[in-house]
């Protein structure tokens, strides 16, 4: 019985010990990481506060910046069409990737890992010459619209689908399939294919069975694949600034001119402060709204 | 089993929207024609051959390629620590500190490259190749973590154990038994890193300075049309290197996962 204690305390003691070890072996990336990002978004927030006019910093701390931001109607705008924009392509992009990673799952047999390379081939082109090869293929003398007009489906060339948001939407879900493709594709996999079998054997018809079964299985995958495509797409500047026009400018392109040409690095700074919080309750309502839904299907 | 017809039909559709691009970079880089446009003219090398007078090329090629390896081996080092921290320790505050690690994976790259310019300017430091290649460690970090983490944890833990018992220092075992096993994850993070940083241009954009990268080097000569169709024929190598690359980076990667299945069964 004496041995108990003794026990207890060598037990805590190589927890410690291992602890420590962890923590040494950790503590180089993660001070590099607090150094060069925990640091530096600190910063930004800091400069947000300040003000800025031409050359002068003026470090006093104001809300003036936040206040521009919202007295002018072109940032509400920006804004709201970057969110509209992600979310679109959000949408877009998970409701084509998820049929691609169900049949790759599904119907992939022995072929799985070639589908999957397959699949991503395309993105290891420049992610520039990809967004302008987009240019080529929806221009006024594009290949989609002399194609269209060779084989006698249209008669004037189409014009909504470049230097605008359309065009936008077209670029970044094709820029982010894999990402979407990839973790849906991971989480169908996981699904227990006998689960499915005993759905069928009581009774639930196809369409049944995927609504019941395999779609709150999959919800994972969805939600990381809804994450990691929303998010950074309301930082994009290239997509827009190459075939959205004017119409499809979005927050992430007023950031870049405020860093650079209009030389008001706070303004930039708040923008981008501003458009984070913004994203990140857009994000953190859709991973509460799904684990509600989730809940209600168990 | 069998795909219903419209099934395979969206599968191939979708294939197709997937390839339009790619499959107009060799088009192009081949065409005789000065306009990136149909009809075709004939076709050439004139392109690629056109590149070789490009001197300015050449520099952001020499810059792309110090940030690229330079990235790549910072960030696999980094990683190797925090995955095998996270693979063989249980520590104080690991959910939070590793998944701070994996931030960048989510946040906007403009806001990485962003804050980072506003440290540097604020502390009067002039942006060269250094400064990009700090941001594209914090990116492709996560990327060599997720690969080494798998590794570490394929790892048969008891050779560790064996080797420590049969009297090996902690670091005989780790450079000697621990590092040869994750050597293929080692090398897959290596060349994902590698590819990730070559190919990275929005944090670039904001870093370089007045050293650019062959993605920014690219930026610029979008805007000149007469420069297209050599664009097009450098994009094109630059396709074939990287599936090079990931063909490499592929194989080492199966055969990490062949060894652990090896070692699995016995």
């Amino acid at each position: 019985m004496q041995n108990f204690p003794g026990l207890f305390s060598s037990m805590a003691m190589m927890f410690d010990r291992e602890s420590r070890a962890g923590l040494k072996l950790v503590s180089t990336p993660f001070g590099f990481s607090l150094l060069l990002l925990a640091a530096p978004l600190l910063m930004m927030l800091l400069l947000s506060f300040w003000t800025q006019d031409y050359l002068v910093l003026d470090r006093t701390l104001t809300l003036d910046n936040y206040r521009e931001i919202g007295s002018h109607p072109v940032y509400a705008l920006l804004l709201k069409r970057s969110l509209t924009i992600s979310l679109i392509v959000t949408l877009v992009t998970v409701l084509l990737a998820f049929p691609m990673a169900y049949y790759i799952s599904f119907y992939g047999g022995k072929r799985k890992a070639l589908w999957l390379f397959l699949i991503t081939i395309p993105f290891w082109t420049s992610y520039l010459l990809r967004i302008f090869l987009w240019k080529i293929i929806l221009g006024y003398n594009g290949v989609l619209n002399s194609t269209l007009q060779g084989l006698s489906i249209i008669d004037e060339p189409l014009t909504f689908i470049l230097y605008n948001a359309n065009a936008v939407v077209i670029a970044l879900a094709h820029a982010w399939a894999p990402f979407a493709i990839l973790p849906i594709f991971v989480a169908l996999e996981k699904i227990d294919r006998s689960l499915l079998e005993a759905a069928r054997d009581l009774g639930d018809g196809a369409v049944r069975r995927f609504f019941r079964v395999t779609l709150p299985l999959a919800m994972p995958g969805i939600v990381a694949a809804a994450l990691i495509i929303f998010i950074p797409t309301i930082g994009d500047y290239v997509t827009p600034k190459l075939v959205g026009g004017t119409d499809g400018l979005m927050i992430a392109n007023m950031i870049q001119v405020q860093f650079s040409k209009a030389n008001n690095a706070p303004l930039g700074a708040a923008l981008a402060v501003t458009a984070m919080i913004v994203v990140g309750l857009f994000a953190l309502t859709f991973v509460l709204l799904n684990r509600r839904w989730l809940r209600r299907q168990a | 089993m069998r795909a219903p017809r419209s099934f395979t039909v969206f599968v191939g559709l979708y294939l197709l929207f997937l390839y339009a691009p790619v499959m107009l970079l060799p088009i192009f880089a081949f065409n005789d024609s000065a306009v990136i446009a149909f009809p075709l003219k004939g076709f050439t090398f004139g392109w690629f051959a056109g590149l070789a007078n490009e001197s300015t090329l050449f520099v952001a090629l020499k810059n792309s390629l110090i940030v690229a390896v330079s990235s790549a081996v910072l960030s696999t080092c980094l990683g190797v620590l925090a995955a095998r921290a996270a693979a063989r320790y249980e520590f104080f505050g690991k959910k939070p500190i590793m998944s701070f690690l994996m931030l960048p994976l989510v946040l906007p790259e403009i806001i990485v490259g962003v804050s980072l310019l506003i440290v540097l300017v604020q502390l009067g430091l002039d942006l060269n190749v250094w400064t990009v290649i700090l941001g594209h460690v914090l990116v492709c970090m996560p990327f060599s973590i997720a690969i080494l983490l798998s590794a570490f944890n394929n790892m048969d833990r008891f050779l560790e154990e064996a080797s420590l018992d049969l009297g090996a220092t902690r670091r005989e075992t780790f450079f000697r038994v621990i590092l040869p096993l994750v050597m293929p994850g080692l090398m897959s993070s290596l060349l994902i890193g590698f590819t990730i940083s070559l190919d990275e241009f929005i944090i670039a954009f904001f870093l370089t300075g007045t050293e650019p990268t062959l993605p920014v080097y690219i930026w610029s000569q979008l805007r000149f049309p007469s420069k297209l169709p050599g664009v097009m024929a450098l994009g094109f190598i630059m396709l074939i290197l990287s599936l090079v690359l990931l063909t490499a980076g592929e194989y080492f990667r199966n055969k990490s996962a062949a060894l652990a299945a090896h070692e699995n069964k016995q």
